[in-house]
């Protein structure tokens, strides 16, 4: 049944949109991600078949699949980018499927999303990529979000590179200044779209440990969607392995190693 | 290697003729672009509706308005004053021939000043901010679509239709009027330099006898009447931009689309307006 919050929010009213924050977007006792028969279709092609996941506060959940089987398209509906056809997405308590615009912006404050090109705004310097969600969500002072800015670029390694354009960035210094941006506003939610995708080993290895190290600093529920099971293994607590538009084994693991499942023995396979 | 090996046949040109393609018919035909225009227009009016609701919201990105009244008005200046220029420096060599032979060669400041206000420097200055404009916000919106950075903004709870479009919309309604009137100035300048050149005349006389019958409304219609071109070329440039599918290919039939419609847009609304004009403030 809907909530009378929710009501409010359907109906329109602008004020009923930072109560939302204060009882959905922020840190509950609850698990921090609920997702209930998602299903997603693009034309006739079903990509996401009744999805059911949860994510616990502070854990990490690794999404593994072949290509194409609608990874990328659970992290969007996660996120708002996309409507789901059916189905339920409750951040922190509140269902975001049916929320109006202002109100999904003040959850989305509380999300951060790494883009599997990092998508930094290429007008923009490292320093203005960073400052962007600080500048529109925050009232700090200019020299307040520079130091930010520094801080967390210092995180993840980059703070010799504040004036540089994203077209003089690596592929993995990209993705590093996006994981900057991403926690600028200190999200309770972290999704990770491809994460190591197109980066050599060594520079893979070096992402998965400061992703390690950002989750521990900053306690966040992590979504990982990946196609790289060493990655999944160093960074997540459990897996989630999809097939054909359904969650077709979850766990830790060494409980999927163990499974016996032919797709997953398949895919370990494949990956060592 | 395999003597027994044979090379596979391969279609060529002249071969197309056996290969029996499913040709639409014609009434099959007429229906799909009709379907396809009426479509788009639908998408442009429910993108239209999302850019006025998100315009109302706070907050007004006044900074980023500001950056792109400086990229679109601003660096449009050049291109408009010269375009400007040579329209006045031909208009003003071409028409005295006409003149002189009809022995009314004392009308040439006034039919100068006249022609450009009233159309030339309105027009001209419409399809020159539609090519460089309508282009620039096309392909850099459509590289933005294709590379998730419109997703980006959107993810950080900043809505795209007031950051990206509605900015640039209102840049193109506010700054064309002023290029025009720069381009208008640029002409008169150049045709009074072409005139000089070819008989010297003051540039003092030149101007008095010029705008001798003009009033201010000469000025104002046509002049405000490039405000409603900004609104078609950033409406159609941030449109076509912001729905790119694909990947170089789309952003590149972007920027060439922008252009397209716009400056025929451009072109089919100076037509009416003109009408509009020569009715409600002649």
């Amino acid at each position: 049944m809907m909530q009378p919050e929710q009501a409010s929010l359907l109906a329109g009213e602008e004020s009923a949109a930072p109560r939302a924050i204060e009882s959905a977007g922020g840190k509950s006792d609850g698990p921090a991600v609920i997702l209930r028969g998602l299903h997603k279709s693009f034309g006739s092609q079903i990509v996401l078949d009744g999805i059911d996941l949860t994510v616990e506060n502070g854990e990490t959940l690794a999404v593994l699949g072949r290509s194409g089987t609608g990874k990328s398209v659970l992290l969007k509906l996660i996120i708002g980018l996309q409507k789901p056809d059916s189905g339920s997405i409750c951040i922190h308590g509140q269902e975001i499927t049916i929320l109006h615009l202002d109100a999904l912006n003040e959850i989305r404050k509380k999300m951060g999303f790494l883009f599997q090109q990092a998508a930094l705004y290429d007008s923009l310097s490292v320093e203005q990529n960073v400052a962007f969600p600080l500048t529109r969500h925050t009232n700090m002072t200019e020299p307040e979000q520079r130091d930010r800015v520094r801080e967390l670029l210092a995180e993840v390694g980059m703070e010799g590179d504040l004036k540089k354009m994203p077209s003089d960035l690596s592929g993995g210094m990209q993705k590093r200044v996006g994981l900057a941006r991403a926690l600028a506003l200190d999200p309770g939610i972290l999704l990770l779209d491809e994460p190591t995708a197109g980066l050599d080993p060594i520079t893979s290895g070096e992402i998965d440990e400061l992703i390690l190290k950002l989750q521990e600093e900053h306690d966040m529920a992590s979504i990982v969607v990946t196609h790289d099971l060493q990655s999944a293994k160093t960074i997540a607590d459990r897996l989630a392995l999809l097939q054909q538009g359904k969650v077709q084994i979850e766990g830790s693991f060494e409980e999927l190693e163990k499974s016996g499942n032919a797709f997953v023995a398949e895919f370990m396979k494949r990956d060592s | 290697m395999n003597p027994n090996a044979r090379i596979p046949p391969r279609w060529t040109s002249l071969d197309a003729s056996r290969v029996a393609l499913p040709m639409p018919s014609t009434p099959a035909f007429v229906w799909s672009v009709t379907n396809g225009f009426l479509e788009w227009f639908g998408d442009l009016g429910l993108f239209a509706w999302q850019v006025m609701r998100a315009a109302v919201r706070r907050p007004f990105e006044g900074r980023e308005l500001i950056r792109q009244i400086d990229e679109i008005g601003s660096k449009s200046l050049p291109l408009v004053a010269l375009a400007g220029a040579a329209i006045g420096a031909v208009l003003s060599l071409e028409s005295r021939s006409s003149l002189v032979r009809f022995g009314a060669k004392s009308m040439l400041p006034a039919a100068l000043v006249y022609s450009i206000i009233h159309e030339t420097g309105p027009i001209v200055t419409g399809l020159v901010v539609s090519g460089r404009v309508g282009a620039g916000i096309g392909a850099e919106l459509g590289s933005m679509k294709v590379t998730e950075q419109i997703d980006a903004i959107e993810a950080s709870g900043v809505n795209p239709y007031k950051f990206l479009a509605f900015t640039r919309i209102v840049a193109c309604i506010l700054m064309l009027p002023l290029l025009t009137l720069a381009g208008d100035f640029c002409g008169v300048l150049f045709g009074w330099v072409a005139e000089t050149l070819v008989e010297p005349v003051s540039f003092l006389r030149f101007i008095n006898q010029g705008f001798a019958g003009a009033s201010f409304s000469d000025f104002l219609a046509p002049t405000l009447r490039t405000a409603f071109f900004g609104l078609i070329i950033g409406m159609i440039g941030c449109f076509q931009g912001m729905r790119t599918k694909g990947g170089t290919a789309g952003v590149g039939f972007s920027a060439t689309s922008s252009v397209v419609l716009s400056s025929l847009f451009v072109i089919l609304a100076d037509v009416i307006l003109v009408k509009f004009i020569l009715v409600f403030f002649s």
